[in-house]
C-alpha cells in the first residue's frame, strides 16, 4: 500500500464516494438522538472514509491529506472537548457533566441544554475515534514504519 | 427440550464464548489468539443485547410523533444495556488496537508469529 | 469548588494527559513537568478528601446531577479515602523519579521509545493514574469496568516498553489474560443487572438479599471473584505477573506492583463487602474456609517462587504474588482486627514495594546488572540506594518499627481472636521465606566483596566506575521507605482510618 498501483476505476469511484461517506458520517454524529448513531459510529465512518483513500491511492497521498500532526491534534481535541464541556458545566455551577446548566451560557432552556451538551460530547467523541482509527490503520498498513519511511 | 429452545439466546452466546476461549488457548498463532479474544468479547456483548429485548417492542428511540403523549416503557426495548455495550465495543476495539500494535513489534523483533517458535527463540 | 473535588481528582490527570499529548506538536519538552504538576495536584486533592471524610463522614458526588441509582455516583468513605491517598502518593513520587529514569541520557527505556516516544509515555502514565483514581472513587459497577479497562490498557502498553526483548511477549500475555479477567467481570455485572435492574453498589446491596438462594447470583459472584482474581494475581491465576512486572521499566513495575494489583484487590473488597454483604459471603457461602486456604497457598506459594529467581526484578514481582495473599488472609479472618490488618497492608505494601522497585531501578540505571549474584559489594558503592533497599526489605519481612510488622501483628491477633490459630504459623512461615530471599540479596550486597573476575562483555562498566545515582533517583524511594518507618512507629494514624473502614465494611 505504500507503493502506488494505478487503477483508474478504483480511483474515480473512491473520489466520488469519499465525500458522500464523510457527509453521511456527519449526519450519523448529529442525529445520534433521533436515529441509531452517535459519536462512536460516526467517528468510525469518518475514519473508514480515510482508510478508503489509503486503499485506493497510496499512503503517501493519504498522509498529504491527514498528516501526523493533524491526527494528534484531532485526537487530543476530541478528549479536550468532552472533558471541557464537563468542566464548563462544573464552572457554571452544576455537577460534572450536568448539561442543564449550559442554559446559563446559551439562550436555551435546561432541557434543550442537555440535548446541546450531548451533541457537543458526541462531536468530541467523533473526532477522537476518527483520529484513533486512522492512526491504527496507518500503523498496521505501513508495518509499523510509517514514521521513518513516509517523512 | 424446551429448556434448550426457549433459552436459545443464552446457548448461542455460551457456544460463541467457548469457541473464543478455545481459540485463545488452543491456537498457536498470535493473530488467532487475538481473534479468539475478539469472539469472546463479542459474545458478552451479544448476551447484554439479548437481555434488553422485549416482546413486540421497537428500537429505543423515542417516536417523534405529532402530539406529545407520554412515553410508555413497554413500547421500547430497554436502552441501558445498549448504552453499556456501546462503551464495551469501544473497549473491545481499543484492546484490539493495542494487541495489534504488540503483534507488529513481536513480528519485527522475532520474525515470526507462532508461539512455539517465539518461546524457542527465548530459550 | 470544594464540593467538586471528588471528580477533580479523576479529571485532572485525564485532562492534562491530553494537553501533554498536544505538546508533541510543539518544540517544548515539558511533558515531565506537566506530569509532576498533575500528580501533585491529585495528591493534594486526595489528602483534602481524606481530611473531609475524617471530619464529617462519608459523602458522595453525583455525576451529571442525576440521583443514584439512575445516575453514576462517586463515593468517598474511609476505605476509598485511604486507598486514594496511598495511590496518589505512590503515583506522585514515582512521577518525580521519572525525571531522570525516563528522560535521562543513560535511561534504558529511552533507548526503546526514542525521544518522541517520551510524550506518549507520559500520556499513558497520566491515563494510568486517572484510571486508578476512577476505580477507587466510583460506586457504580459498570463505571468500575470502564476505569479498570482504562488502567489495564495503559498498563499493557507501558509494560511493552521494557528493555529486554521478552518484554513485548510479557505485555502480550498480560493483555490476553487481563482482557479475559475484565470480560468475566463484565459478564457478572450483566448477571447482576438482569436480576435486579440496577448497577449502583449501594442499591444492589439492598436488592440482592432477596436473591441469595438463586443460582444466577451465585454464578455472578463466582465470575466476579474469578475476573478480579486474574487482575489481582491471586495464586493460581498469577502466571502473567512475574513476566510483566519483572520486564517492565522500573517505574512502571513500581506502579503496577504497588497500585494496579492493589486497586484490583480494592475492587474485590468492594464487590464482596459493599455489593454482596458479609451476610452472604460468610453465612451463605463457606468463604472463610475457602479464602483462608487460598490465602495460605498464595502466601507460601508466592514466597516460594520468589526463592527460585535469579533476576532481581522478577524476584520482587514474585514477592508481590505472596503479598496479595496477606490481603486475602485478612478478608478470610473476617473480624475487625483481621480486616484492619488487610487494609493496613494496602498502604504498607504499596509504599514499600514501590520504593523497592525504584531502588532497583536506580541500581539498573547505574550498573545495568539484573542478576542478583553479580551485585556483589554494591553496598559500598551505592550506599543510599542500598540503605533504601535494606529498609524496604526489612519492611517486607515484617521487622518491628515498620508498617509490615503492624500488618502482620494485626493479622495474627485477628486470627487468634477468630479462633483460627493454624493461620498464625502460615504468617510466620511466609515472613521467614521473605527473610530468606531478601536476606540473600542483602548478604550479597553488603557482605560480599566484589572480586576482580571479568564481568563479561560490553555493557557493565568497570567495577570501580559505579557511583551513587543522581538525587532524583535516590531521594524518591528514600521518601517512600521512610514513610513506612514513620507510620510503623506512629501506626495509630493509618490504623485508625483502617479500623473505621473495616468496621464500616463489616457492619454495613
Amino acid at each position: 500500500m505504500i507503493e502506488r498501483k494505478k487503477d483508474l476505476i478504483i480511483e474515480t469511484l473512491c473520489r466520488v464516494l469519499i465525500p458522500f461517506m464523510q457527509v453521511f458520517a456527519l449526519y450519523v454524529i448529529a442525529h445520534g438522538h433521533h436515529s441509531p448513531g452517535g459519536g462512536f459510529q460516526g467517528g468510525c465512518i469518518l475514519g473508514s472514509s480515510f482508510i478508503l483513500l489509503c486503499v485506493a491511492y497510496d499512503l503517501i497521498e493519504a498522509k498529504r491529506r491527514m498528516s501526523e500532526k493533524l491526527n494528534t491534534l484531532f485526537s487530543s481535541a476530541g478528549v479536550i472537548i468532552f472533558a471541557g464541556i464537563g468542566i464548563i458545566c462544573l464552572a457554571l455551577g452544576g455537577n460534572y457533566l450536568d448539561y442543564g446548566w449550559l442554559s446559563k451560557l446559551f439562550p436555551v432552556t435546561p432541557v434543550d441544554g442537555r440535548s446541546l451538551g450531548i451533541l457537543g460530547i458526541e462531536i468530541g467523541v467523533g473526532f477522537t475515534v476518527m483520529a484513533v482509527m486512522i492512526s491504527i490503520f496507518l500503523d498496521l498498513a505501513s508495518k509499523g514504519k510509517h514514521e521513518e519511511e513516509l517523512k | 427440550m424446551e429448556y434448550i429452545i426457549s433459552k436459545y439466546n443464552y446457548w448461542v452466546y455460551i457456544m460463541l464464548m467457548m469457541i473464543g476461549f478455545y481459540a485463545m488457548m488452543g491456537k498457536r498463532n498470535l493473530v488467532k489468539k487475538i481473534v479468539g479474544l475478539n469472539i469472546f468479547q463479542t459474545s458478552i456483548i451479544l448476551y447484554f443485547i439479548s437481555i434488553a429485548a422485549k416482546k413486540g417492542a421497537s428500537i429505543p428511540i423515542v417516536f417523534h410523533g405529532h402530539g406529545h403523549e407520554p412515553v410508555r416503557a413497554f413500547h421500547y426495548v430497554n436502552p441501558l444495556p445498549h448504552v453499556l455495550m456501546l462503551t464495551a465495543i469501544v473497549v473491545m476495539v481499543s484492546t484490539f488496537g493495542v494487541a495489534l500494535a504488540f503483534i507488529i513489534r513481536i513480528y519485527r523483533t522475532y520474525g515470526t508469529l507462532e508461539e512455539d517458535e517465539i518461546l524457542a527463540q527465548e530459550e | 469548588m470544594t464540593e467538586h473535588l471528588s471528580i477533580l481528582v479523576v479529571i485532572t490527570p485525564l485532562f492534562i494527559s491530553f494537553f501533554v499529548f498536544l505538546l508533541s506538536l510543539t518544540k517544548y519538552r515539558y511533558e515531565w513537568h506537566f506530569t509532576v504538576i498533575a500528580t501533585c495536584l491529585s495528591f493534594l486533592i486526595a489528602l483534602s478528601l481524606l481530611f473531609r471524610v475524617l471530619q464529617t463522614g462519608p459523602f458522595s458526588y453525583r455525576l451529571g446531577g442525576w440521583a443514584p441509582p439512575w445516575g453514576i455516583e462517586y463515593r468517598v468513605d474511609y476505605l476509598s479515602g485511604l486507598m486514594l491517598v496511598t495511590v496518589a502518593l505512590v503515583v506522585f513520587i514515582t512521577s518525580v523519579y521519572a525525571g531522570k529514569s525516563i528522560r535521562g541520557s543513560g535511561s534504558l527505556t529511552r533507548e526503546i521509545i526514542g525521544e518522541e516516544g517520551e510524550v506518549s509515555f507520559f500520556t499513558l502514565y497520566l491515563l494510568l493514574a486517572a484510571g486508578l483514581f476512577g476505580i477507587i472513587m466510583t460506586a457504580d459497577l459498570f463505571n468500575l469496568y470502564v476505569f479498570l479497562e482504562i488502567t489495564s490498557l495503559s498498563a499493557y502498553a507501558l509494560v511493552g516498553t521494557g528493555y529486554k526483548k521478552r518484554a513485548i511477549v510479557a505485555g502480550f500475555n498480560y493483555l490476553i489474560l487481563g482482557s479475559i479477567g475484565a470480560c468475566l467481570y463484565l459478564l457478572s455485572v450483566g448477571y447482576l443487572y438482569i436480576m435486579t435492574g440496577t448497577l449502583n453498589m449501594a442499591d444492589l446491596a439492598q436488592k440482592l438479599p432477596l436473591f441469595y438462594d438463586s443460582r444466577l447470583i451465585l454464578v455472578a459472584f463466582a465470575l466476579l471473584m474469578a475476573g478480579l482474581s486474574i487482575k489481582m494475581a491471586l495464586f493460581p491465576l498469577h502466571a502473567w505477573l512475574p513476566d510483566a512486572h519483572g520486564l517492565a521499566p522500573s517505574i512502571i513495575s513500581s506502579i503496577l506492583s504497588g497500585c494496579v494489583i492493589e486497586v484490583a484487590a480494592y475492587a474485590m473488597l468492594r464487590a464482596m463487602f459493599t455489593v454482596y454483604t458479609p451476610a452472604f459471603i460468610f453465612e451463605v457461602l463457606p468463604l472463610k474456609e475457602v479464602l483462608s486456604i487460598a490465602a495460605a497457598v498464595a502466601m507460601i506459594g508466592g514466597s516460594t517462587i520468589a526463592l527460585a529467581q535469579k533476576d532481581i526484578k522478577r524476584m520482587l514481582a514474585c514477592s508481590s504474588v505472596g503479598q496479595m495473599g496477606y490481603i486475602v488472609l485478612g478478608i478470610a479472618i473476617a473480624n475487625q482486627t483481621g480486616l484492619t490488618g488487610s487494609l493496613m497492608h494496602f498502604f504498607s505494601h504499596a509504599v514499600i514495594k514501590a520504593s523497592l522497585f525504584l531502588a532497583v531501578g536506580a541500581i539498573i540505571y547505574q550498573t545495568r546488572i539484573y542478576d542478583i549474584t553479580r551485585l556483589r559489594g554494591l553496598g559500598k558503592k551505592m550506599p543510599v540506594t542500598m540503605t533504601t533497599f535494606t529498609i524496604g526489605a526489612l519492611g517486607m519481612i515484617g521487622i518491628p518499627l515498620t508498617t509490615g510488622f503492624v500488618t502482620e501483628w494485626k493479622l495474627a491477633i485477628g486470627a487468634l481472636e477468630a479462633g483460627r490459630w493454624p493461620l498464625v504459623p502460615v504468617i510466620l512461615l511466609s515472613a521467614m521465606l521473605n527473610a530468606v530471599y531478601f536476606g540473600r540479596v542483602l548478604e550479597i550486597v553488603w557482605f560480599k566483596k566484589d572480586d576482580d573476575q571479568p564481568h563479561g562483555s560490553g555493557e557493565t562498566p568497570e567495577p570501580a566506575a559505579v557511583t551513587e545515582a543522581h538525587p532524583l533517583l535516590t531521594i524518591p524511594p528514600l521518601i517512600l521507605v521512610s514513610l513506612s518507618i514513620v507510620f510503623g512507629i506512629a501506626a495509630f494514624v493509618p490504623l485508625s482510618i483502617a479500623k473505621k473502614a473495616a468496621s464500616m465494611l463489616l457492619g454495613g
